[in-house]
């Protein structure tokens, strides 16, 4: 059970099964109370339906899960009253100015009068869209209405914020904005916050605590300095002129003191040492002396995508690709069934 | 059932706002009908020198009629909007809010029902505008009220379709292909009485015509009550059975997500 280590409340557990066409779930998290937990994975990890269940917009096939104390399945309402929901795919009334967006769903949540009406202003000026508070919403940027959906997220004053991938389609200016408002969110509200992201740089700089999903389970979990530190050592990527056809390569550096788990991709050989630049000079010889040519080499500090690679056997991006080729195979029989 | 209430009309505002900023759509809304009954009305003109034809002014009897078809395509037309919305995340970002689940629909039956009293009423000035004239004028309100059940029962039948097609290329084929075809066997346009025997038969299951008959009725000197409020208890039991429809599946759509 990945769970928080901290000693603080628990402010959101879930153990849950979900079995849809391709997609195989099984998950089982906690979330402590003022925590930022970021689930990071590629598209069709599974991200999104645990989202949907924890927001009760779905239901698991087994299991259940607990928000702020009320179980999603037996108290929905107390849980939707608890939680602020900025999900994947912006969800604002295009037709509507954003101060009647914000209005509406704060009306929803019960409030009314002077405080809705402050709370609005509020919210407006804290995410910079106090002049365009009176425009239709059509008018927006998709980074205004970005923004207007995480101001929808917070009217009600909630105590958990769910952010599913809060940044996906924004160019990186945007983003940067917006990790800084998620980041405020955080430290000076004290909100709990539930991120999933498939951008590793983001799940690195805002979750406090990480955890990594693959094809519907669980791979890891911890901070991203412990996840990274468990690698050890530096990132060595070779970049071969040729392809290693004949898989000669890792031989050739069997022998090498210092370089570890060395791994080749077609022209990319990738390997780990203490000391990357101590490490380099001799891996080149080594290539040299086998005959083998190099177009490039870098060394890097570990990343996310480097944890992400050791867990799961294949880069983050290799995920990524091949789940964007499934979807759009997926997409285009639904097409050819319509 | 208060909030339940309160949600709906907080919908309700939502729907008439969004109606209210199309300049074009109310433009379009209002010409249609009003060229309907100015149209109709001089093709048919002669058609009341028909032996046996119910009025001896088409204009006051086409008009109760438009009434009730305009009605009834918008109501047809509600489930574009609705696609559109679950298409924009709208309807799930109000399903993680604890807004109550009926409000939901039912705003958007509420809005129809007063677009068209609101409707009815340019429609109906229209019509005395041109001459039409109506021996028992207190039942112009019985009409309205056909007109608001009708919208409403073919709104929600249009709603529950749309959630189970999701497609709006599919709605308006089924508009075209349902709606029309039961104007066409109903008395909008003419007296039952003339139309050949089989139209007559399928008339007395017509939805369409049953508002017919009840706002025409009413209309009537010395209104056949029994008549009229037979018609309006067929049309509120087929309201009620199109609201059920929609509630089942929109909990389907809820399941689905």
């Amino acid at each position: 059970m990945a769970g928080p280590r901290t000693g603080r409340r628990v402010s959101l557990s879930a153990s849950v099964r979900v079995r849809r066409g391709k997609l195989d779930l099984d998950v089982d998290l906690e979330v402590a109370d003022g925590e930022v937990l970021a689930v990071l994975g590629p598209n069709g990890a599974g991200k999104s339906t645990t989202v949907k269940i924890l927001t009760t917009l779905s239901r698991p096939d087994e299991g259940t899960a607990t928000v702020a104390g009320f179980d999603v399945l037996e108290r929905p309402n107390d849980v939707r009253r608890t939680i602020g929901v900025v999900a994947q795919r912006s969800g604002v009334d295009r037709e509507a100015t954003g101060r009647e967006n914000l209005r509406l769903q704060g009306q929803l949540f019960g409030m009314g009068g002077r405080t809705l009406e402050h709370r609005v202003s509020e919210l407006l000026e804290r995410l910079g869209l106090t002049d365009a508070g009176d425009r239709i919403v059509k008018t927006y940027s998709g980074g205004m209405q970005r923004r207007l959906d995480i101001a929808l997220g917070l009217v009600h004053h909630p105590k958990v914020l769910f952010l599913d991938e809060p940044t996906t389609g924004l160019d990186p200016e945007v983003r940067a904005d917006m990790w800084g408002e998620i980041t405020r969110l955080a430290t000076d509200e004290g909100l709990t916050i539930f991120l999933t992201t498939h951008y590793l740089e983001e799940a690195d700089r805002l979750a406090r605590r990480l955890v990594i999903v693959d094809r519907g389970r669980i791979v890891a979990e911890g901070t991203p300095d412990e996840l990274k530190g468990e690698l050890k050592g530096d990132a060595v990527a070779v970049e071969l002129a040729e392809p290693d056809l004949q898989r000669r390569v890792a031989r050739m550096l069997e022998p090498l003191f210092d370089v570890r788990e060395v791994q080749v991709d077609q022209k990319t050989l990738r390997a780990r040492s203490d000391d990357g630049a101590r490490a380099v000079p001799a891996i080149l010889q080594s290539l040299e002396a086998g005959g083998i040519a190099v177009a490039s080499v870098t060394v890097s500090r570990p990343s996310l995508d480097d944890v992400y690679l050791r867990l799961t056997g294949r880069s983050f991006t290799a995920a990524e690709s091949e789940a964007d080729a499934a979807a759009a195979e997926r997409k285009e029989r639904e097409e050819a069934r319509r | 059932m208060t909030t339940a209430l309160r949600h709906t009309w907080y919908m309700t505002q939502r729907h008439l706002r969004a109606l209210f900023r199309q300049p074009v759509w109310i433009a379009i809304t209002l010409v249609q009908p009003i060229i309907w009954i100015l149209l109709y009305g001089a093709l048919f003109k002669r058609i009341v020198d028909i032996p046996g034809f119910a009025s001896d002014n088409y204009i006051a009897f086409l008009t109760p009629g438009i009434v009730l078809m305009t009605s009834l395509f918008s109501g047809g037309w509600t489930g574009m909007a609705l696609i559109e919305d679950i298409d924009r995340g709208v309807t799930d970002r109000f399903l993680v809010t604890p807004v109550s689940r009926g409000a939901l629909i039912a705003g958007r039956l509420v809005q129809l029902g007063i677009i068209a009293v609101i409707q009815s009423a340019i429609l109906l000035s229209i019509g005395l505008l041109l001459g039409a004239s109506y021996s028992n004028p207190g039942g112009l309100f019985v009409l309205v009220f056909c007109s608001v059940l009708l919208g409403a029962a073919f709104g929600a039948l249009s709603t529950a379709m749309a959630v189970v097609v999701r497609k709006e290329e599919t709605v308006i084929a089924a508009v075209n292909f349902v709606i029309l075809p039961l104007t066409f066997l109903s008395g909008v346009f003419i007296t039952l009485s003339l139309a050949p025997g089989w139209i007559r038969t399928t008339a007395r299951f017509n939805p369409v015509n049953w508002a017919v008959e009840a706002g025409r009725g009413a209309l009537a000197s010395g209104p056949d009550w029994a008549l009229v409020l037979t018609r309006i208890g067929l049309l509120t039991a087929f309201a009620l059975v199109c609201a059920w429809l929609a509630t089942r599946a929109f909990g389907a759509y809820q399941r689905s997500v």
